[in-house]
């Protein structure tokens, strides 16, 4: 089976009031490439849920989505991210604020197949108080009281890895596959975008597929795209953009917001994009970052 | 071990933040933000060798590593994977302590990390969101550091978000004591507090050199518990400062608390 597609094609298999999974954590490991093929589309009101950064910072912005899942949107080295404040605090989107370990928890319950998943996470906090449609729940074996996590069920996951088969074996050769394998399993479509495309056979050394996190079943489309992930990082290959996070931080405060980030540096295409950036050898050199 | 009369503020507040940790035995230290982490490390190194510590991204250490860039030789003491999933499984079977630096802090010790004013549908101030703090809260003991004591953090009233639980007998889950949370300390750079007032008060613990009851109630929102006298925080010694020093060779702690001020507070003119 050859799932290898474009990112228009992954697009287009995309509809407007869909509810998206944006893998990546914060300014890490963002299938970039694909959120820019979005925001030159005319899809609009998304539901997303990310662990977000630029990702939910520059669909906001683009007036792109109606609902965030979140637990934090920040550019880490730039806590506070500034389109995401900006939409908050225009009243743009609507919220399901909850704790980072809730939302890992929706995920799973979408991924098994479950409505929800019993935690104590939440309780006492406004989480429960801002969210109605969180509900608590008696347990049958104790007398105290339960937030049932919903599902989180989504249409479809974006996740970018460094290095995929066409078949959709997908290896995370970073330190950390962040919560990844759990937005490709609660997804009924799971599009990836890979800095290398490999054959199958780099698979046969065990060694390389210890670093495969989900089965090929749970990959719908690959998208080969070298640099893809800029300007978040992709790590071991390269660190995120610092500069170029502070000019699209700094867009937020120009008349107009983001639209002059994006008409220095979108493009119609992922190739005119990384030349405005400085091309693909320059995203290649970016330095990892000391954490 | 001698006491020293040459340290920063900052430094004052990482020996006194690390005291936290020192009865945790074998658990997650993870400390946020460059004092709490100092912190963490500094007790690791010294009161309590049996801590666990992350680098800040997906491994254990069996050694804290220093802050900032390090030497392109350098090699962590990496002892096991620890990636974010992991993290939550951590979290949730309470073997850890994290000390955190919420925006305010109310009477409760419950804590606001997410958005200032307005309304929830369109606050004044969006700020990070949530977090990892629900569940930190009432999963594991934690503690807050707070670098400028004032009303705004440690304001009237209750946040504006609640991100974390807190000792409020109004939003006490059903089957559920008070006693289950567990707020350890917090330290600021005025003083050391803690919960163990009565029903659950903040209580003060200790005043940093030249600070007075008086002004860290000036400086809090509702009312602080002072019982007896209350002791001075302890000085670092040079060995505390010596490791302090190792741990953050970017001198990283110095912009910290702002004009980095000395731990003795110099005499001041209506002194």
């Amino acid at each position: 089976m050859d799932k290898r597609m474009t990112a228009a094609d992954v697009v287009a298999t995309l509809r407007s009031g869909m509810t998206i999974g944006i893998g990546g954590w914060g300014p890490r490991r963002k299938p970039m490439a694909l959120v820019r093929e979005i925001l030159r589309s005319d899809l609009q009101d998304l539901t997303l849920v990310s662990y977000g950064g630029a990702d939910v910072g520059m669909l906001c912005a683009a007036g792109k989505v109606k609902k965030l899942v979140f637990a934090f949107v920040s550019l880490d080295f730039i806590p506070l991210e500034p389109h995401f404040r900006a939409a908050r605090q225009a009243g743009a989107i609507e919220v399901m604020e909850l704790d980072e370990g809730m939302l890992l928890l929706g995920l799973r319950a979408a991924a098994w197949g479950l409505p929800f998943i019993p935690t104590e996470v939440g309780l006492g906090t406004d989480i429960i108080s801002k969210n109605p449609a969180i509900k608590l729940i008696d347990s049958p074996y104790d007398d105290r009281e339960w937030v049932a996590m919903p599902a989180l069920k989504l249409d479809a996951s974006l996740l970018h890895v460094d290095r995929a088969d066409a078949r959709g074996v997908c290896q995370i050769a970073g330190p950390d596959h962040y919560l990844d394998d759990w937005f490709a399993r609660a997804a009924d479509a799971t599009y990836v975008s890979c800095d290398e495309l490999v054959e199958t056979s780099y698979f046969h050394d065990p060694a390389q597929a210890r670093l495969v996190f989900w089965e090929r079943a749970a990959t719908t489309g690959v998208v080969p795209v070298a640099g893809g992930a800029h300007p978040t990082s992709c790590a071991p290959l390269y660190g995120f953009d610092v500069p170029h996070f502070k000019t699209y931080a700094a867009s937020a405060k120009e008349e107009g917001g983001i639209r002059g980030y994006l008409d220095e540096y979108l493009g119609a295409s992922e190739d005119e994009y990384q030349q405005n950036v400085g091309g693909l050898d320059a995203i290649r050199a970016i330095q990892l970052p000391t954490y | 071990m001698t006491a020293t009369t040459d340290f920063s503020l900052a430094e004052l507040c990482i020996v006194a933040a690390s005291k936290a940790f020192a009865d945790d035995g074998e658990v997650l230290a993870t400390g946020i933000g460059v004092i709490p982490r100092l912190a963490a490390s500094l007790a690791m190194k010294t009161t309590n060798p049996d801590l666990m510590m992350t680098d800040s991204e997906a491994w254990l250490l069996s050694e804290p590593n220093p802050l900032g860039k390090r030497a392109d030789d350098f090699v962590p003491a990496t002892e096991s994977w620890m990636g974010f999933s992991r993290i939550f499984d951590n979290v949730w079977s309470g073997k850890r302590h994290a000390m955190l630096g919420p925006t305010q802090i109310d009477r409760f010790g419950q804590s606001n990390t997410s958005a200032l004013g307005g309304t929830y549908e369109k606050p004044k101030v969006m700020m990070l969101g949530a977090r990892g703090f629900p569940g930190n809260s009432i999963s594991h003991p934690n503690s807050f550091f707070v670098p400028a004591h004032n009303t705004r953090v440690f304001m009237e009233g209750e946040c504006d978000f609640v991100s974390s639980i807190g000792y409020n007998p109004a939003r006490l889950p059903k089957g559920r004591s008070l006693d289950d949370v567990d707020i350890r300390m917090i330290v600021t750079d005025l003083c050391v507090m803690d919960f163990k007032g009565p029903d659950h008060q903040v209580r003060l613990v200790s005043l940093h050199p030249g600070v007075s009851a008086d002004e860290v109630q000036a400086n809090t929102g509702y009312p602080v518990y002072v019982e007896g006298d209350v002791p001075t925080t302890a000085a670092p010694t040079q060995a505390q400062l010596d490791i302090i020093a190792a741990l953050d060779p970017h001198n990283l702690r110095a912009q910290q608390i702002k004009d980095n001020p000395p731990g003795l507070r110099a005499a001041t003119a209506d002194a």
